[in-house]
């Protein structure tokens, strides 16, 4: 069963002087097996949203169906939240400051513990969880969650959350705050947890070079709406308007564009790097088809030494060089050439000083 | 949890807020003073009028000022039924064995009652009126003679206007918190009150992790900017009295000044009715000459 969002409003503090509405008549379907990316500003309405999922913040206007569960703002029928929060698991931004038990497996615990079940289920998922994260069950269960690193405790966290066993799994900026290292292993965890735990993932986040990585479709907020819902590869056709919201592109798309303005047209729904990549090489190809050698053509993404020349060109280089080459080379050396002998000049001026 | 406004300023523009807020913290100091002296009906009804003259002009909306009785609410009740029940002067209305109501003990509490919440209202309308870090301010001002018995005025205020900003921090770390707790099943609002203790913990231990964590760095952050290596700091906003505010601190001292004289002057002059205990005083004396002859 999709999730069906339709007509949901909210505001914050209403009739008072703080009052701001953070969500405007939103409508929106997430479909099983979904990896849906979500963003917008601070401010935008996301967070909200998200916690209108799990049933965090009750409707004010509109109503929500996720798994047959439906809120809605009457106060009858009750709402089994329980039910709806083991469907939806929950990670919200820096989810390690709220751990909270003395020893890791007593935290992964309490979800599992608060959705009642036996205390052998309860120890199996937990052991499980701790595991699907990537962390030595044996070696981390004694220990107390504070003494981990930033990445250790985040996946401990995370952990808490898929111990419930979530058909769906919201995450709110995952990698926020974490190194490089560590941004990338908690993408590839997102990326296993799709796979062997909850099929269906909703991420927020504002670095949208990570997004792309893995969201087939993506959902943009501004001032509390959705602006945009599109499939990933056909998001960045609105490029403009997104950047005129503030919002940041993928690298790839504004090479892409910039190439474009300059007339080299690589085509639609390039959004990743490697996208980028496979979309000059074919544009080379298709413009040096005559030359090129077909043994050539068969490149391989990141041996770049190889991928530019034709065999033609390499035997060319191996014994005489092109004569465009030729023509070209000793100018740049002459250049290099003349600005270092001004840096010379320079530092020897400075010396007489 | 995020509607919880702290020091419940309430965000306008009148000529009340822009009073300097030193002026406002004394004018409520005095007020406080000043409602002690009130004892005839008579007075309380100006007060009230009065209070509701300046809370029209604050243009705070009486619903949100009449809001912060609700707190004190029991407490009111409270004061009022042991007044009532064990002032023992007066005529004696209903009586049981153990206790007796007397008209003297209705009317005490009554004006209790009042008193109590012409307290509450009138300090109300100073932190409705005055932002957090206005007060601080002041308050370091006002209390800068305990210098010469070596009190660290500076260093409280500081550690005040810190409280203050942290707080609203932390009220939203904890909605934040119970968010996160309540996504992992957390069953935060039922049970029985020791139950609720015990599932409040998974809350209040990130909550002070937290707490202390933030509290670190601000120190950290106090220590990389040298603070309190200069001997004397300055403000960045200097207070300046207008016109306006000695015009406001002149009205209330004339308000203050007929409170006081209905006390002492106005009922001293007439002889008040033997009413056998029940007192009537100030100008409800010559109200109530009035309806008796009428009447």
């Amino acid at each position: 069963m999709p999730i069906i969002v339709k007509k949901l409003s909210f505001t914050y503090s209403a009739k008072t002087p703080y009052e701001r509405k953070a969500l405007n008549n939103i409508n929106l379907q997430i479909n099983e097996g979904d990896f849906l990316g979500i963003i917008g500003h601070t401010g935008s309405g996301k967070s909200t949203f998200i916690q209108h999922i799990n049933g965090l913040i009750k409707p004010q206007e509109g109503e929500i169906e996720i798994f047959d569960i439906k809120l809605t703002p009457q106060k009858r029928p009750k709402v089994n939240l329980r039910a709806l929060r083991s469907q939806v698991g929950m990670v919200f931004q820096y989810p390690e400051y709220q751990l909270f038990a003395d020893t890791v497996e007593k935290d992964v615990a309490f979800g599992p513990k608060n959705l009642g079940l036996s205390s052998e289920e309860v120890s199996e998922r937990v052991r499980q969880a701790i595991e699907m994260v990537g962390l030595d069950y044996e070696a981390v269960k004694d220990r107390a969650p504070f003494e981990l690193s930033g990445g250790q405790k985040r996946r401990v966290a995370i952990a808490g959350i898929i111990a419930m066993r979530p058909k769906m799994l919201i995450l709110d900026e995952p990698t926020a705050g974490l190194d490089p290292y560590g941004k990338e292993q908690i993408l590839n965890l997102i990326k296993y947890l799709k796979t062997h735990c909850s099929p269906t993932i909703v991420v927020i986040s504002h670095d949208i070079d990570e997004i792309t990585r893995f969201a087939n479709r993506i959902v943009v907020f501004n001032d509390s709406r959705i602006v945009y819902d599109e499939p990933m590869q056909q998001l960045f056709k609105h490029s403009i308007q997104l950047q005129n919201m503030g919002l940041d592109i993928p690298r790839a798309v504004k090479i892409a564009n910039s190439l474009r303005d300059r007339g080299i047209d690589l085509g639609e729904g390039i959004v990743t790097a490697e996208d980028l990549m496979a979309a000059i090489v074919e544009r080379y190809n298709q413009k040096h088809a005559a030359q090129i050698d077909k043994e050539a053509c068969v490149f391989d993404m990141y041996d770049f030494s190889q991928k530019w020349l034709t065999s033609e060109e390499r035997a060319e280089l191996e014994g005489k060089p092109n004569v465009e080459e030729e023509a070209d080379a000793p100018k740049t050396v002459k250049k290099n050439k003349s600005k270092e002998n001004d840096k010379k000049q320079k530092k020897s001026k400075r010396k007489k000083e | 949890m995020r509607d919880i406004t702290f020091g419940q300023y309430y965000p306008v523009a009148s000529s009340i807020h822009k009073i300097d807020a030193r002026i406002k913290i004394l004018v409520t100091l005095l007020f406080m003073i000043t409602v002690f002296f009130i004892v005839s009906y008579s007075a309380f009804a100006f007060m009230f009028f009065m209070l509701a003259l300046v809370i029209a002009i604050s243009h705070v909306p009486y619903k949100i000022v009449l809001k912060t009785i609700k707190g004190i609410l029991f407490l009111l009740i409270f004061t009022a039924l042991i007044n009532i029940f064990f002032t023992s002067s007066g005529n004696v209305l209903v009586s049981t064995r153990i206790l007796s109501i007397t008209d003297q003990g209705i009317n005490f509490a009554i004006k209790m009652a009042l008193r109590f919440t012409l307290l509450v209202l009138g300090s109300s309308i100073l932190t409705l009126t005055t932002t957090p870090t206005e007060l601080t301010d002041a308050l370091e001002y006002l209390l800068k003679p305990l210098k010469i018995i070596k009190i660290p005025v500076h260093d409280l205020a500081i550690i005040m206007s810190i409280a203050l900003r942290f707080i609203p921090g932390l009220v939203e770390e904890t909605d934040k918190i119970m968010m996160a707790q309540k996504a992992r099943g957390a069953n935060l609002d039922s049970g029985n009150l020791f139950k609720k203790i015990k599932a409040m913990l998974p809350v209040l231990i990130p909550l002070f992790v937290s707490a202390f964590r933030r509290a670190d760095e601000l120190a950290d952050a106090l220590d990389a900017r040298c603070y309190n290596a200069s001997p004397t700091r300055t403000k960045m906003k200097v207070f300046k009295v207008k016109a306006s505010d000695i015009a406001a601190f002149v009205g209330f001292a004339i308000l203050m000044t007929m409170i006081l004289l209905d006390k002492y002057y106005v009922g001293s002059f007439v002889s008040a009715p033997d009413l056998n205990g029940f007192e009537v005083q100030g100008l409800d004396i010559f109200i109530y000459n009035i309806i008796y002859r009428i009447g």
